[in-house]
């Protein structure tokens, strides 16, 4: 195995055992940068001098013997929505294009604490608005399977880059499918903790109660890894929880049996690609085998998920993305006449079109007249969907689905219709909704050889369980060490 | 459904080229025709949710504690002047 390759607990272990140093590996992976980048698009920005200079710093302290922690030296990418000091941060966004933050954010800081090395900062959809990457302001990503197809997205940079070996590991965002579909679509493992789990400070706000914070790893164990570094409360997050942080490592079990798995009959739903529906029985068919309590159940509201989010997820988004006026920091446009003017034409010149859309739409279900029509009933059919997931959950542990109804689609195929663009997230959405966590993982390809996604879904809390099935099915399978062809 | 998007854009702040407004116009259209499949539920007396877990409000001691350095915050703005940050006339 290639240096660029290896997982973060590998990569551990061989810096504990002096067979590689820190350098090395980063090294290796900026090589491996530049050869594929061009091809792939996952950086919008490198920080190479500051990364080599905190590999140094691992290295000494391995040669002084000095105990070093799991991450300690592990070269990571970081999505572009997370401040990060003094290194711009720009969202995807031309209205953030020169934002240079003056602060970490938690998780970020959690990670320098761990003396992680940053690689760099990753392509995502503008302000996270996406399920394509093709939304960014700046680039698109292309998947690393097939150069022709969408990485997924938000987090399309994220997930590029784990699959096309540019990173070790690295973090995404999740508000209503972008850390679980690139995922899916890109060939390796995402997770989207409970809401309130990871502190979401210095995450450049999207839809704040459904936005969070999560790992996009190559297996099971890394993701453990990197959950047991972001997770847990912050005084800075008011909405993050005080609840004990499990070692989530000890819920690396190789044994489902007895574990009550849920098939929702909804999830299989008509327009499911066939190579998507085959791979997820066939996954189903091992847990059976493996032990596990399979059964079907029903998640009634499913079919309303697509109206609810994107109505909740517009109206947080139109009153999240009212801070961007010109004032503070960010994007000024020149030739304004008055106040108004300076808004009105900051906004038009720096925001892009899905953008736009959204804070349309938003603004509309949150005025006068519509409110209760839209953002009210949105609300009360949330309610209704909980309800699903609670139910559910006296009956089984995991609830088991497709992560995207469909592999990786075409770049361009959907950018003219926002609906089917929408209608894509619609395994991935509910999760947000309902607060619960979800993981996603390799379980099959397509004839195309691109790859498909398995969703794992637990109650609140229960990252631990996800992992335990999660990490049952990899072992006993072969999909995730599948390597893209650019790789 | 029918918008004023000339209206929306306005309440938004946002300024809205020709073209983008009888596109949006359109793809929103279709798109709130097909948020109305929720009116198809009777939701009388069902709570909303605003959040997906309960959350209260947080308090702390008010105890002051240093904000961010001003210099460093305003050297980010793209206006600033005294110690503040520079706006176009507001009142005439």
């Amino acid at each position: 195995m290639e240096l660029h390759q290896l997982t973060i607990h590998q990569l551990h272990e061989l810096l504990l055992k002096k067979k590689v140093t820190s350098r090395e590996v980063t090294e290796a992976l900026y090589r491996q940068i530049r050869k594929v980048e061009d091809k792939i698009g996952a950086y919008l920005l490198l920080t190479e001098e500051a990364a080599l200079h905190q590999a140094d710093e691992v290295d000494r302290q391995i040669v002084r013997r000095e105990g070093i922690g799991d991450l300690a030296g592990v070269p990571l990418g970081i999505k572009d929505i997370l401040c990060t000091k003094g290194i711009r941060t720009t969202c995807g966004s031309k209205i953030l294009e020169n934002y240079v933050p003056f602060y970490d954010g938690t998780v970020v800081k959690r990670l320098k604490e761990r003396d992680v090395v940053m690689l760099g900062k990753l392509n995502m959809d503008e302000f996270a608005m996406g399920s394509s990457t093709e939304n960014s302001g700046f680039k698109i990503t292309r998947n690393p399977w097939n150069l022709n197809r969408i990485p997924g997205g938000s987090s399309g940079g994220s997930a590029a880059a784990v699959a096309a070996d540019e990173c070790i590991a690295a973090l995404g965002t999740d508000t209503g499918g972008s850390i679980r579909q690139p995922a899916a679509c890109c060939g390796v493992v995402g997770m989207k903790p409970t809401y309130g789990r990871v502190s979401r400070y210095g995450l450049v706000a999207f839809a704040s109660s459904l936005d969070q914070i999560g790992p996009i790893t190559r297996d099971v164990e890394d993701c453990a890894i990197l959950m047991n570094a972001i997770s847990g409360y912050d005084p800075y997050d008011s909405t993050s929880v005080h609840i004990e942080v499990p070692d989530y490592r000890e819920s690396l079990i190789n044994d489902v049996q007895g574990i009550r798995i849920g098939i929702p009959d909804e999830y299989f739903i008509e327009g499911m690609d066939p190579d998507v529906e085959r791979s997820v029985k066939e996954a189903i068919e091992l847990f059976k085998k493996w032990g596990a309590d399979v059964k079907r159940i029903s998640l009634p509201h499913t079919e309303f998920a697509v109206a609810i989010y994107y109505i909740i997820c517009t109206a947080e988004a139109s009153s999240n993305l009212a801070r961007y006026d010109g004032v503070k920091y960010g994007l000024r446009s020149k030739g304004y006449r008055d106040l108004i003017e300076m808004y009105t034409q900051t906004r038009a010149k720096g925001f892009g079109k899905e953008v736009k859309r959204r804070i349309i739409l938003g603004t509309y279900v949150l005025s006068a007249g519509y409110y209760e029509a839209y953002y009210r009933k949105a609300s009360q059919v949330r309610t209704l969907m909980r309800s699903d997931f609670e139910e559910a959950f006296r009956q089984v542990d995991v609830v088991i689905a497709p992560t995207a109804p469909t592999p990786a689609f075409r770049i361009g195929e959907k950018v003219e219709d926002p609906l089917q663009m929408y209608l894509s997230d619609i395994h991935t959405i509910p999760v947000n909704l309902v607060g619960i966590p979800a993981i996603s993982i390799p379980c099959g390809f397509s004839r195309d050889n691109l790859p498909i996604g398995l969703q794992i879904t637990g109650r609140h809390f229960d990252e631990g369980m996800l992992l335990r099935v999660a990490y049952t099915f990899e072992q006993n399978t072969d999909f995730h060490l599948r390597k893209p062809p650019i790789a | 459904m029918k918008m004023d998007i000339e209206k929306v854009a306005r309440l938004a702040r946002l300024e809205l080229s020709e073209e983008e407004k009888v596109t949006f116009g359109n793809q929103l259209e279709q798109v709130l025709t097909y948020m109305e499949q929720l009116n198809r539920l009777d939701t009388t007396g069902v709570e909303p949710t605003s959040h997906a877990i309960p959350i209260y409000n947080v308090f702390r001691e008010d105890e002051t504690k240093p904000s961010f350095p001003q210099e460093e915050v305003l050297a980010i703005s793209p206006d600033q002047e005294d110690g503040h940050f520079k706006v176009p006339r507001i009142i005439e």
